[in-house]
């Protein structure tokens, strides 16, 4: 602390060494005025954003893969109008979240739909869990699709029903099949929660905008954050690894 | 037992099936010879309706199977089935493959299952598989699971879709035992396969189809000793 107070006098007159600098630099970036509370706090933020953003991904998913499956497995000739309209809509929700910028999705949706809502951490969660919806939905359908169809064929053929041949038979080998496809998806989206930002969300980035706003020192704060992101990753590469190896317990020979 | 009558199937312009008539009568070991692409396993596969008939009925049991209002499901429960591939499910252990079915649609507890499964693994000789899965098995041992897994619904007919031409020639003879003896036991079995030699022991008729219709049927002796269709010598020719 008094090392600090004298060493930024030493920096401001020039004559700091670079060590000197470079500790006074990294003391106003994250201890003065016990400023690592704030990015603990931004990084709560991230994952509670992460994890409502993954839900409502999740949620969206799998009620657009199973009404897009559904549709597609129809018996030819045997047309169900209503899935049919439903369809409709999930591919021109895929459609247009996929074919627009997230940060535009994110701007219409802080600053038109949303413009009267102070949230912004949740409004934030939302616009991207709609997003991640649209690609989550793609991954399932493409599990879906993947598995060999006589999985379903056989478990048809014992007699059991057509919501028991996906619960038991073809859910669990699809999930296996797209977790590390999941894996990767639930990544993109806790780096993209970086984006809420632009509409005032309080998450890491904005602790470290925040910061260096005071200090006009911009290269600790964000090489900072980019360190917690990049940790943040690596662990949660880590478990994903861990939930890969256990599911796959049954193909061990 | 399984009556077909006026049965056609077509995939877009392709008629596979063409105005199939046949009746399959309790006991029968009905063997289903021919050329691949002659529709012998379209024919097969649209006795549980894993085909949907483009045109024609299919009875089993007095219920008409076609008629979009039955419990497909319920017809299905009757009918063992077992495929090419095996199709054993690999996410599950060998007991938890059989039991499943039983179970889930609520013919058996999950004890009596488990004990019928046993007693039927005993039978093929791989009650020492139970807990293993199928990755661990090889190619006989699967098709002799998925025999057993079929069988533990307590079918009235069973249906075979080429069961030993996905394996390794060594394998062959150790499915077709099961079978054997299975048909041995008076179980309905109707057979799609190109093993002639367990079509000549084991079948009570044989029939000949080619182009998605039968040509010639008739019981062994006569199909295999006697051909009279040109075609049907011709294949007798290559395959014998």
């Amino acid at each position: 602390m008094e090392q600090y107070e004298a060493w930024k006098v030493l920096m401001r007159e020039g004559n700091a060494t670079f060590f000197q600098e470079f500790y006074v630099k990294f003391y106003q970036a994250f201890l003065e005025g016990d400023r690592w509370i704030q990015y603990f706090k931004g990084v709560g933020t991230t994952l509670v954003v992460t994890a409502a953003a993954l839900a409502i991904g999740i949620a969206l998913g799998i009620l657009v893969a199973m009404i897009r499956t559904a549709h597609d497995q129809q018996r030819p000739g045997k047309h169900n109008p209503i899935l049919g309209l439903l369809n409709a809509v999930c591919k021109v929700y895929v459609t247009v979240i996929r074919g627009t910028p997230m940060m535009v999705q994110l701007l219409i949706m802080g600053f038109v739909i949303f413009s009267s809502s102070r949230n912004y951490n949740m409004v934030g969660a939302l616009t991207l869990g709609i997003n991640s919806g649209a690609y989550v939905a793609e991954i399932i359908r493409g599990g879906l699709m993947a598995l060999d169809p006589g999985q379903a064929e056989a478990g048809r053929s014992l007699g059991l029903s057509y919501a028991d041949t996906m619960r038991f038979i073809v859910i669990p080998q699809a999930f296996k099949a797209i977790l590390p496809s999941l894996g990767n998806e639930f990544i993109i989206l806790l780096k993209d929660t970086s984006l809420i930002t632009v509409i005032g969300g309080k998450e890491l980035v904005y602790a470290a905008q925040a910061i260096y706003g005071r200090t006009y020192e911009q290269m600790f704060p964000l090489v900072g954050v980019a360190c917690i992101y990049l940790v943040l990753v690596i662990i949660f590469s880590w478990l994903l690894g861990i939930l890969e190896r256990r599911l796959r317990q049954s193909d061990r020979r | 037992m399984i009556d077909v009558k006026h049965l056609s199937k077509s995939f877009g312009d392709h008629l596979v099936l063409n105005d199939i008539s046949e009746h399959i009568y309790p006991g029968d070991k009905v063997v289903i010879i021919g050329p691949s692409g002659s529709g012998k396993s379209t024919f097969l596969r649209s006795l549980n309706l894993l085909e949907e008939p483009s045109a024609g009925t299919i009875t089993f049991d007095g219920v008409n199977i076609t008629d979009p209002s039955t419990d497909i499901n319920a017809v299905r429960r009757k009918m063992g089935m077992v495929f090419q591939h095996f199709n054993l499910f690999p996410n599950m252990t060998i007991l938890r493959n059989i039991t499943l079915a039983p179970v889930r649609t609520g013919l058996m507890t999950q004890a009596e299952a488990e004990s019928t499964a046993m007693q039927l693994l005993r039978r093929v000789g791989l009650e020492e598989k139970a807990n293993a899965y199928p990755s661990q098995l090889s190619g006989g041992q699967k098709q002799r699971i998925a025999i057993v897994r079929a069988l533990a619904m307590n079918p009235k007919v069973m249906l075979f879709d080429e069961p030993t031409s996905a394996l390794d020639p060594e394998m062959v003879g150790e499915v077709l035992s099961v079978m054997k003896e299975l048909a041995a036991d008076g179980m309905t079995m109707v057979v799609v396969t190109h093993e002639m030699g367990f079509a000549r022991e084991v079948g009570s008729r044989i029939l000949f189809m080619d182009q998605g219709q039968i040509l010639e049927q008739g019981d062994p002796e006569a199909v295999f000793g006697h051909p009279q269709n040109p075609r049907l010598r011709d294949f007798l020719s290559k395959v014998l």
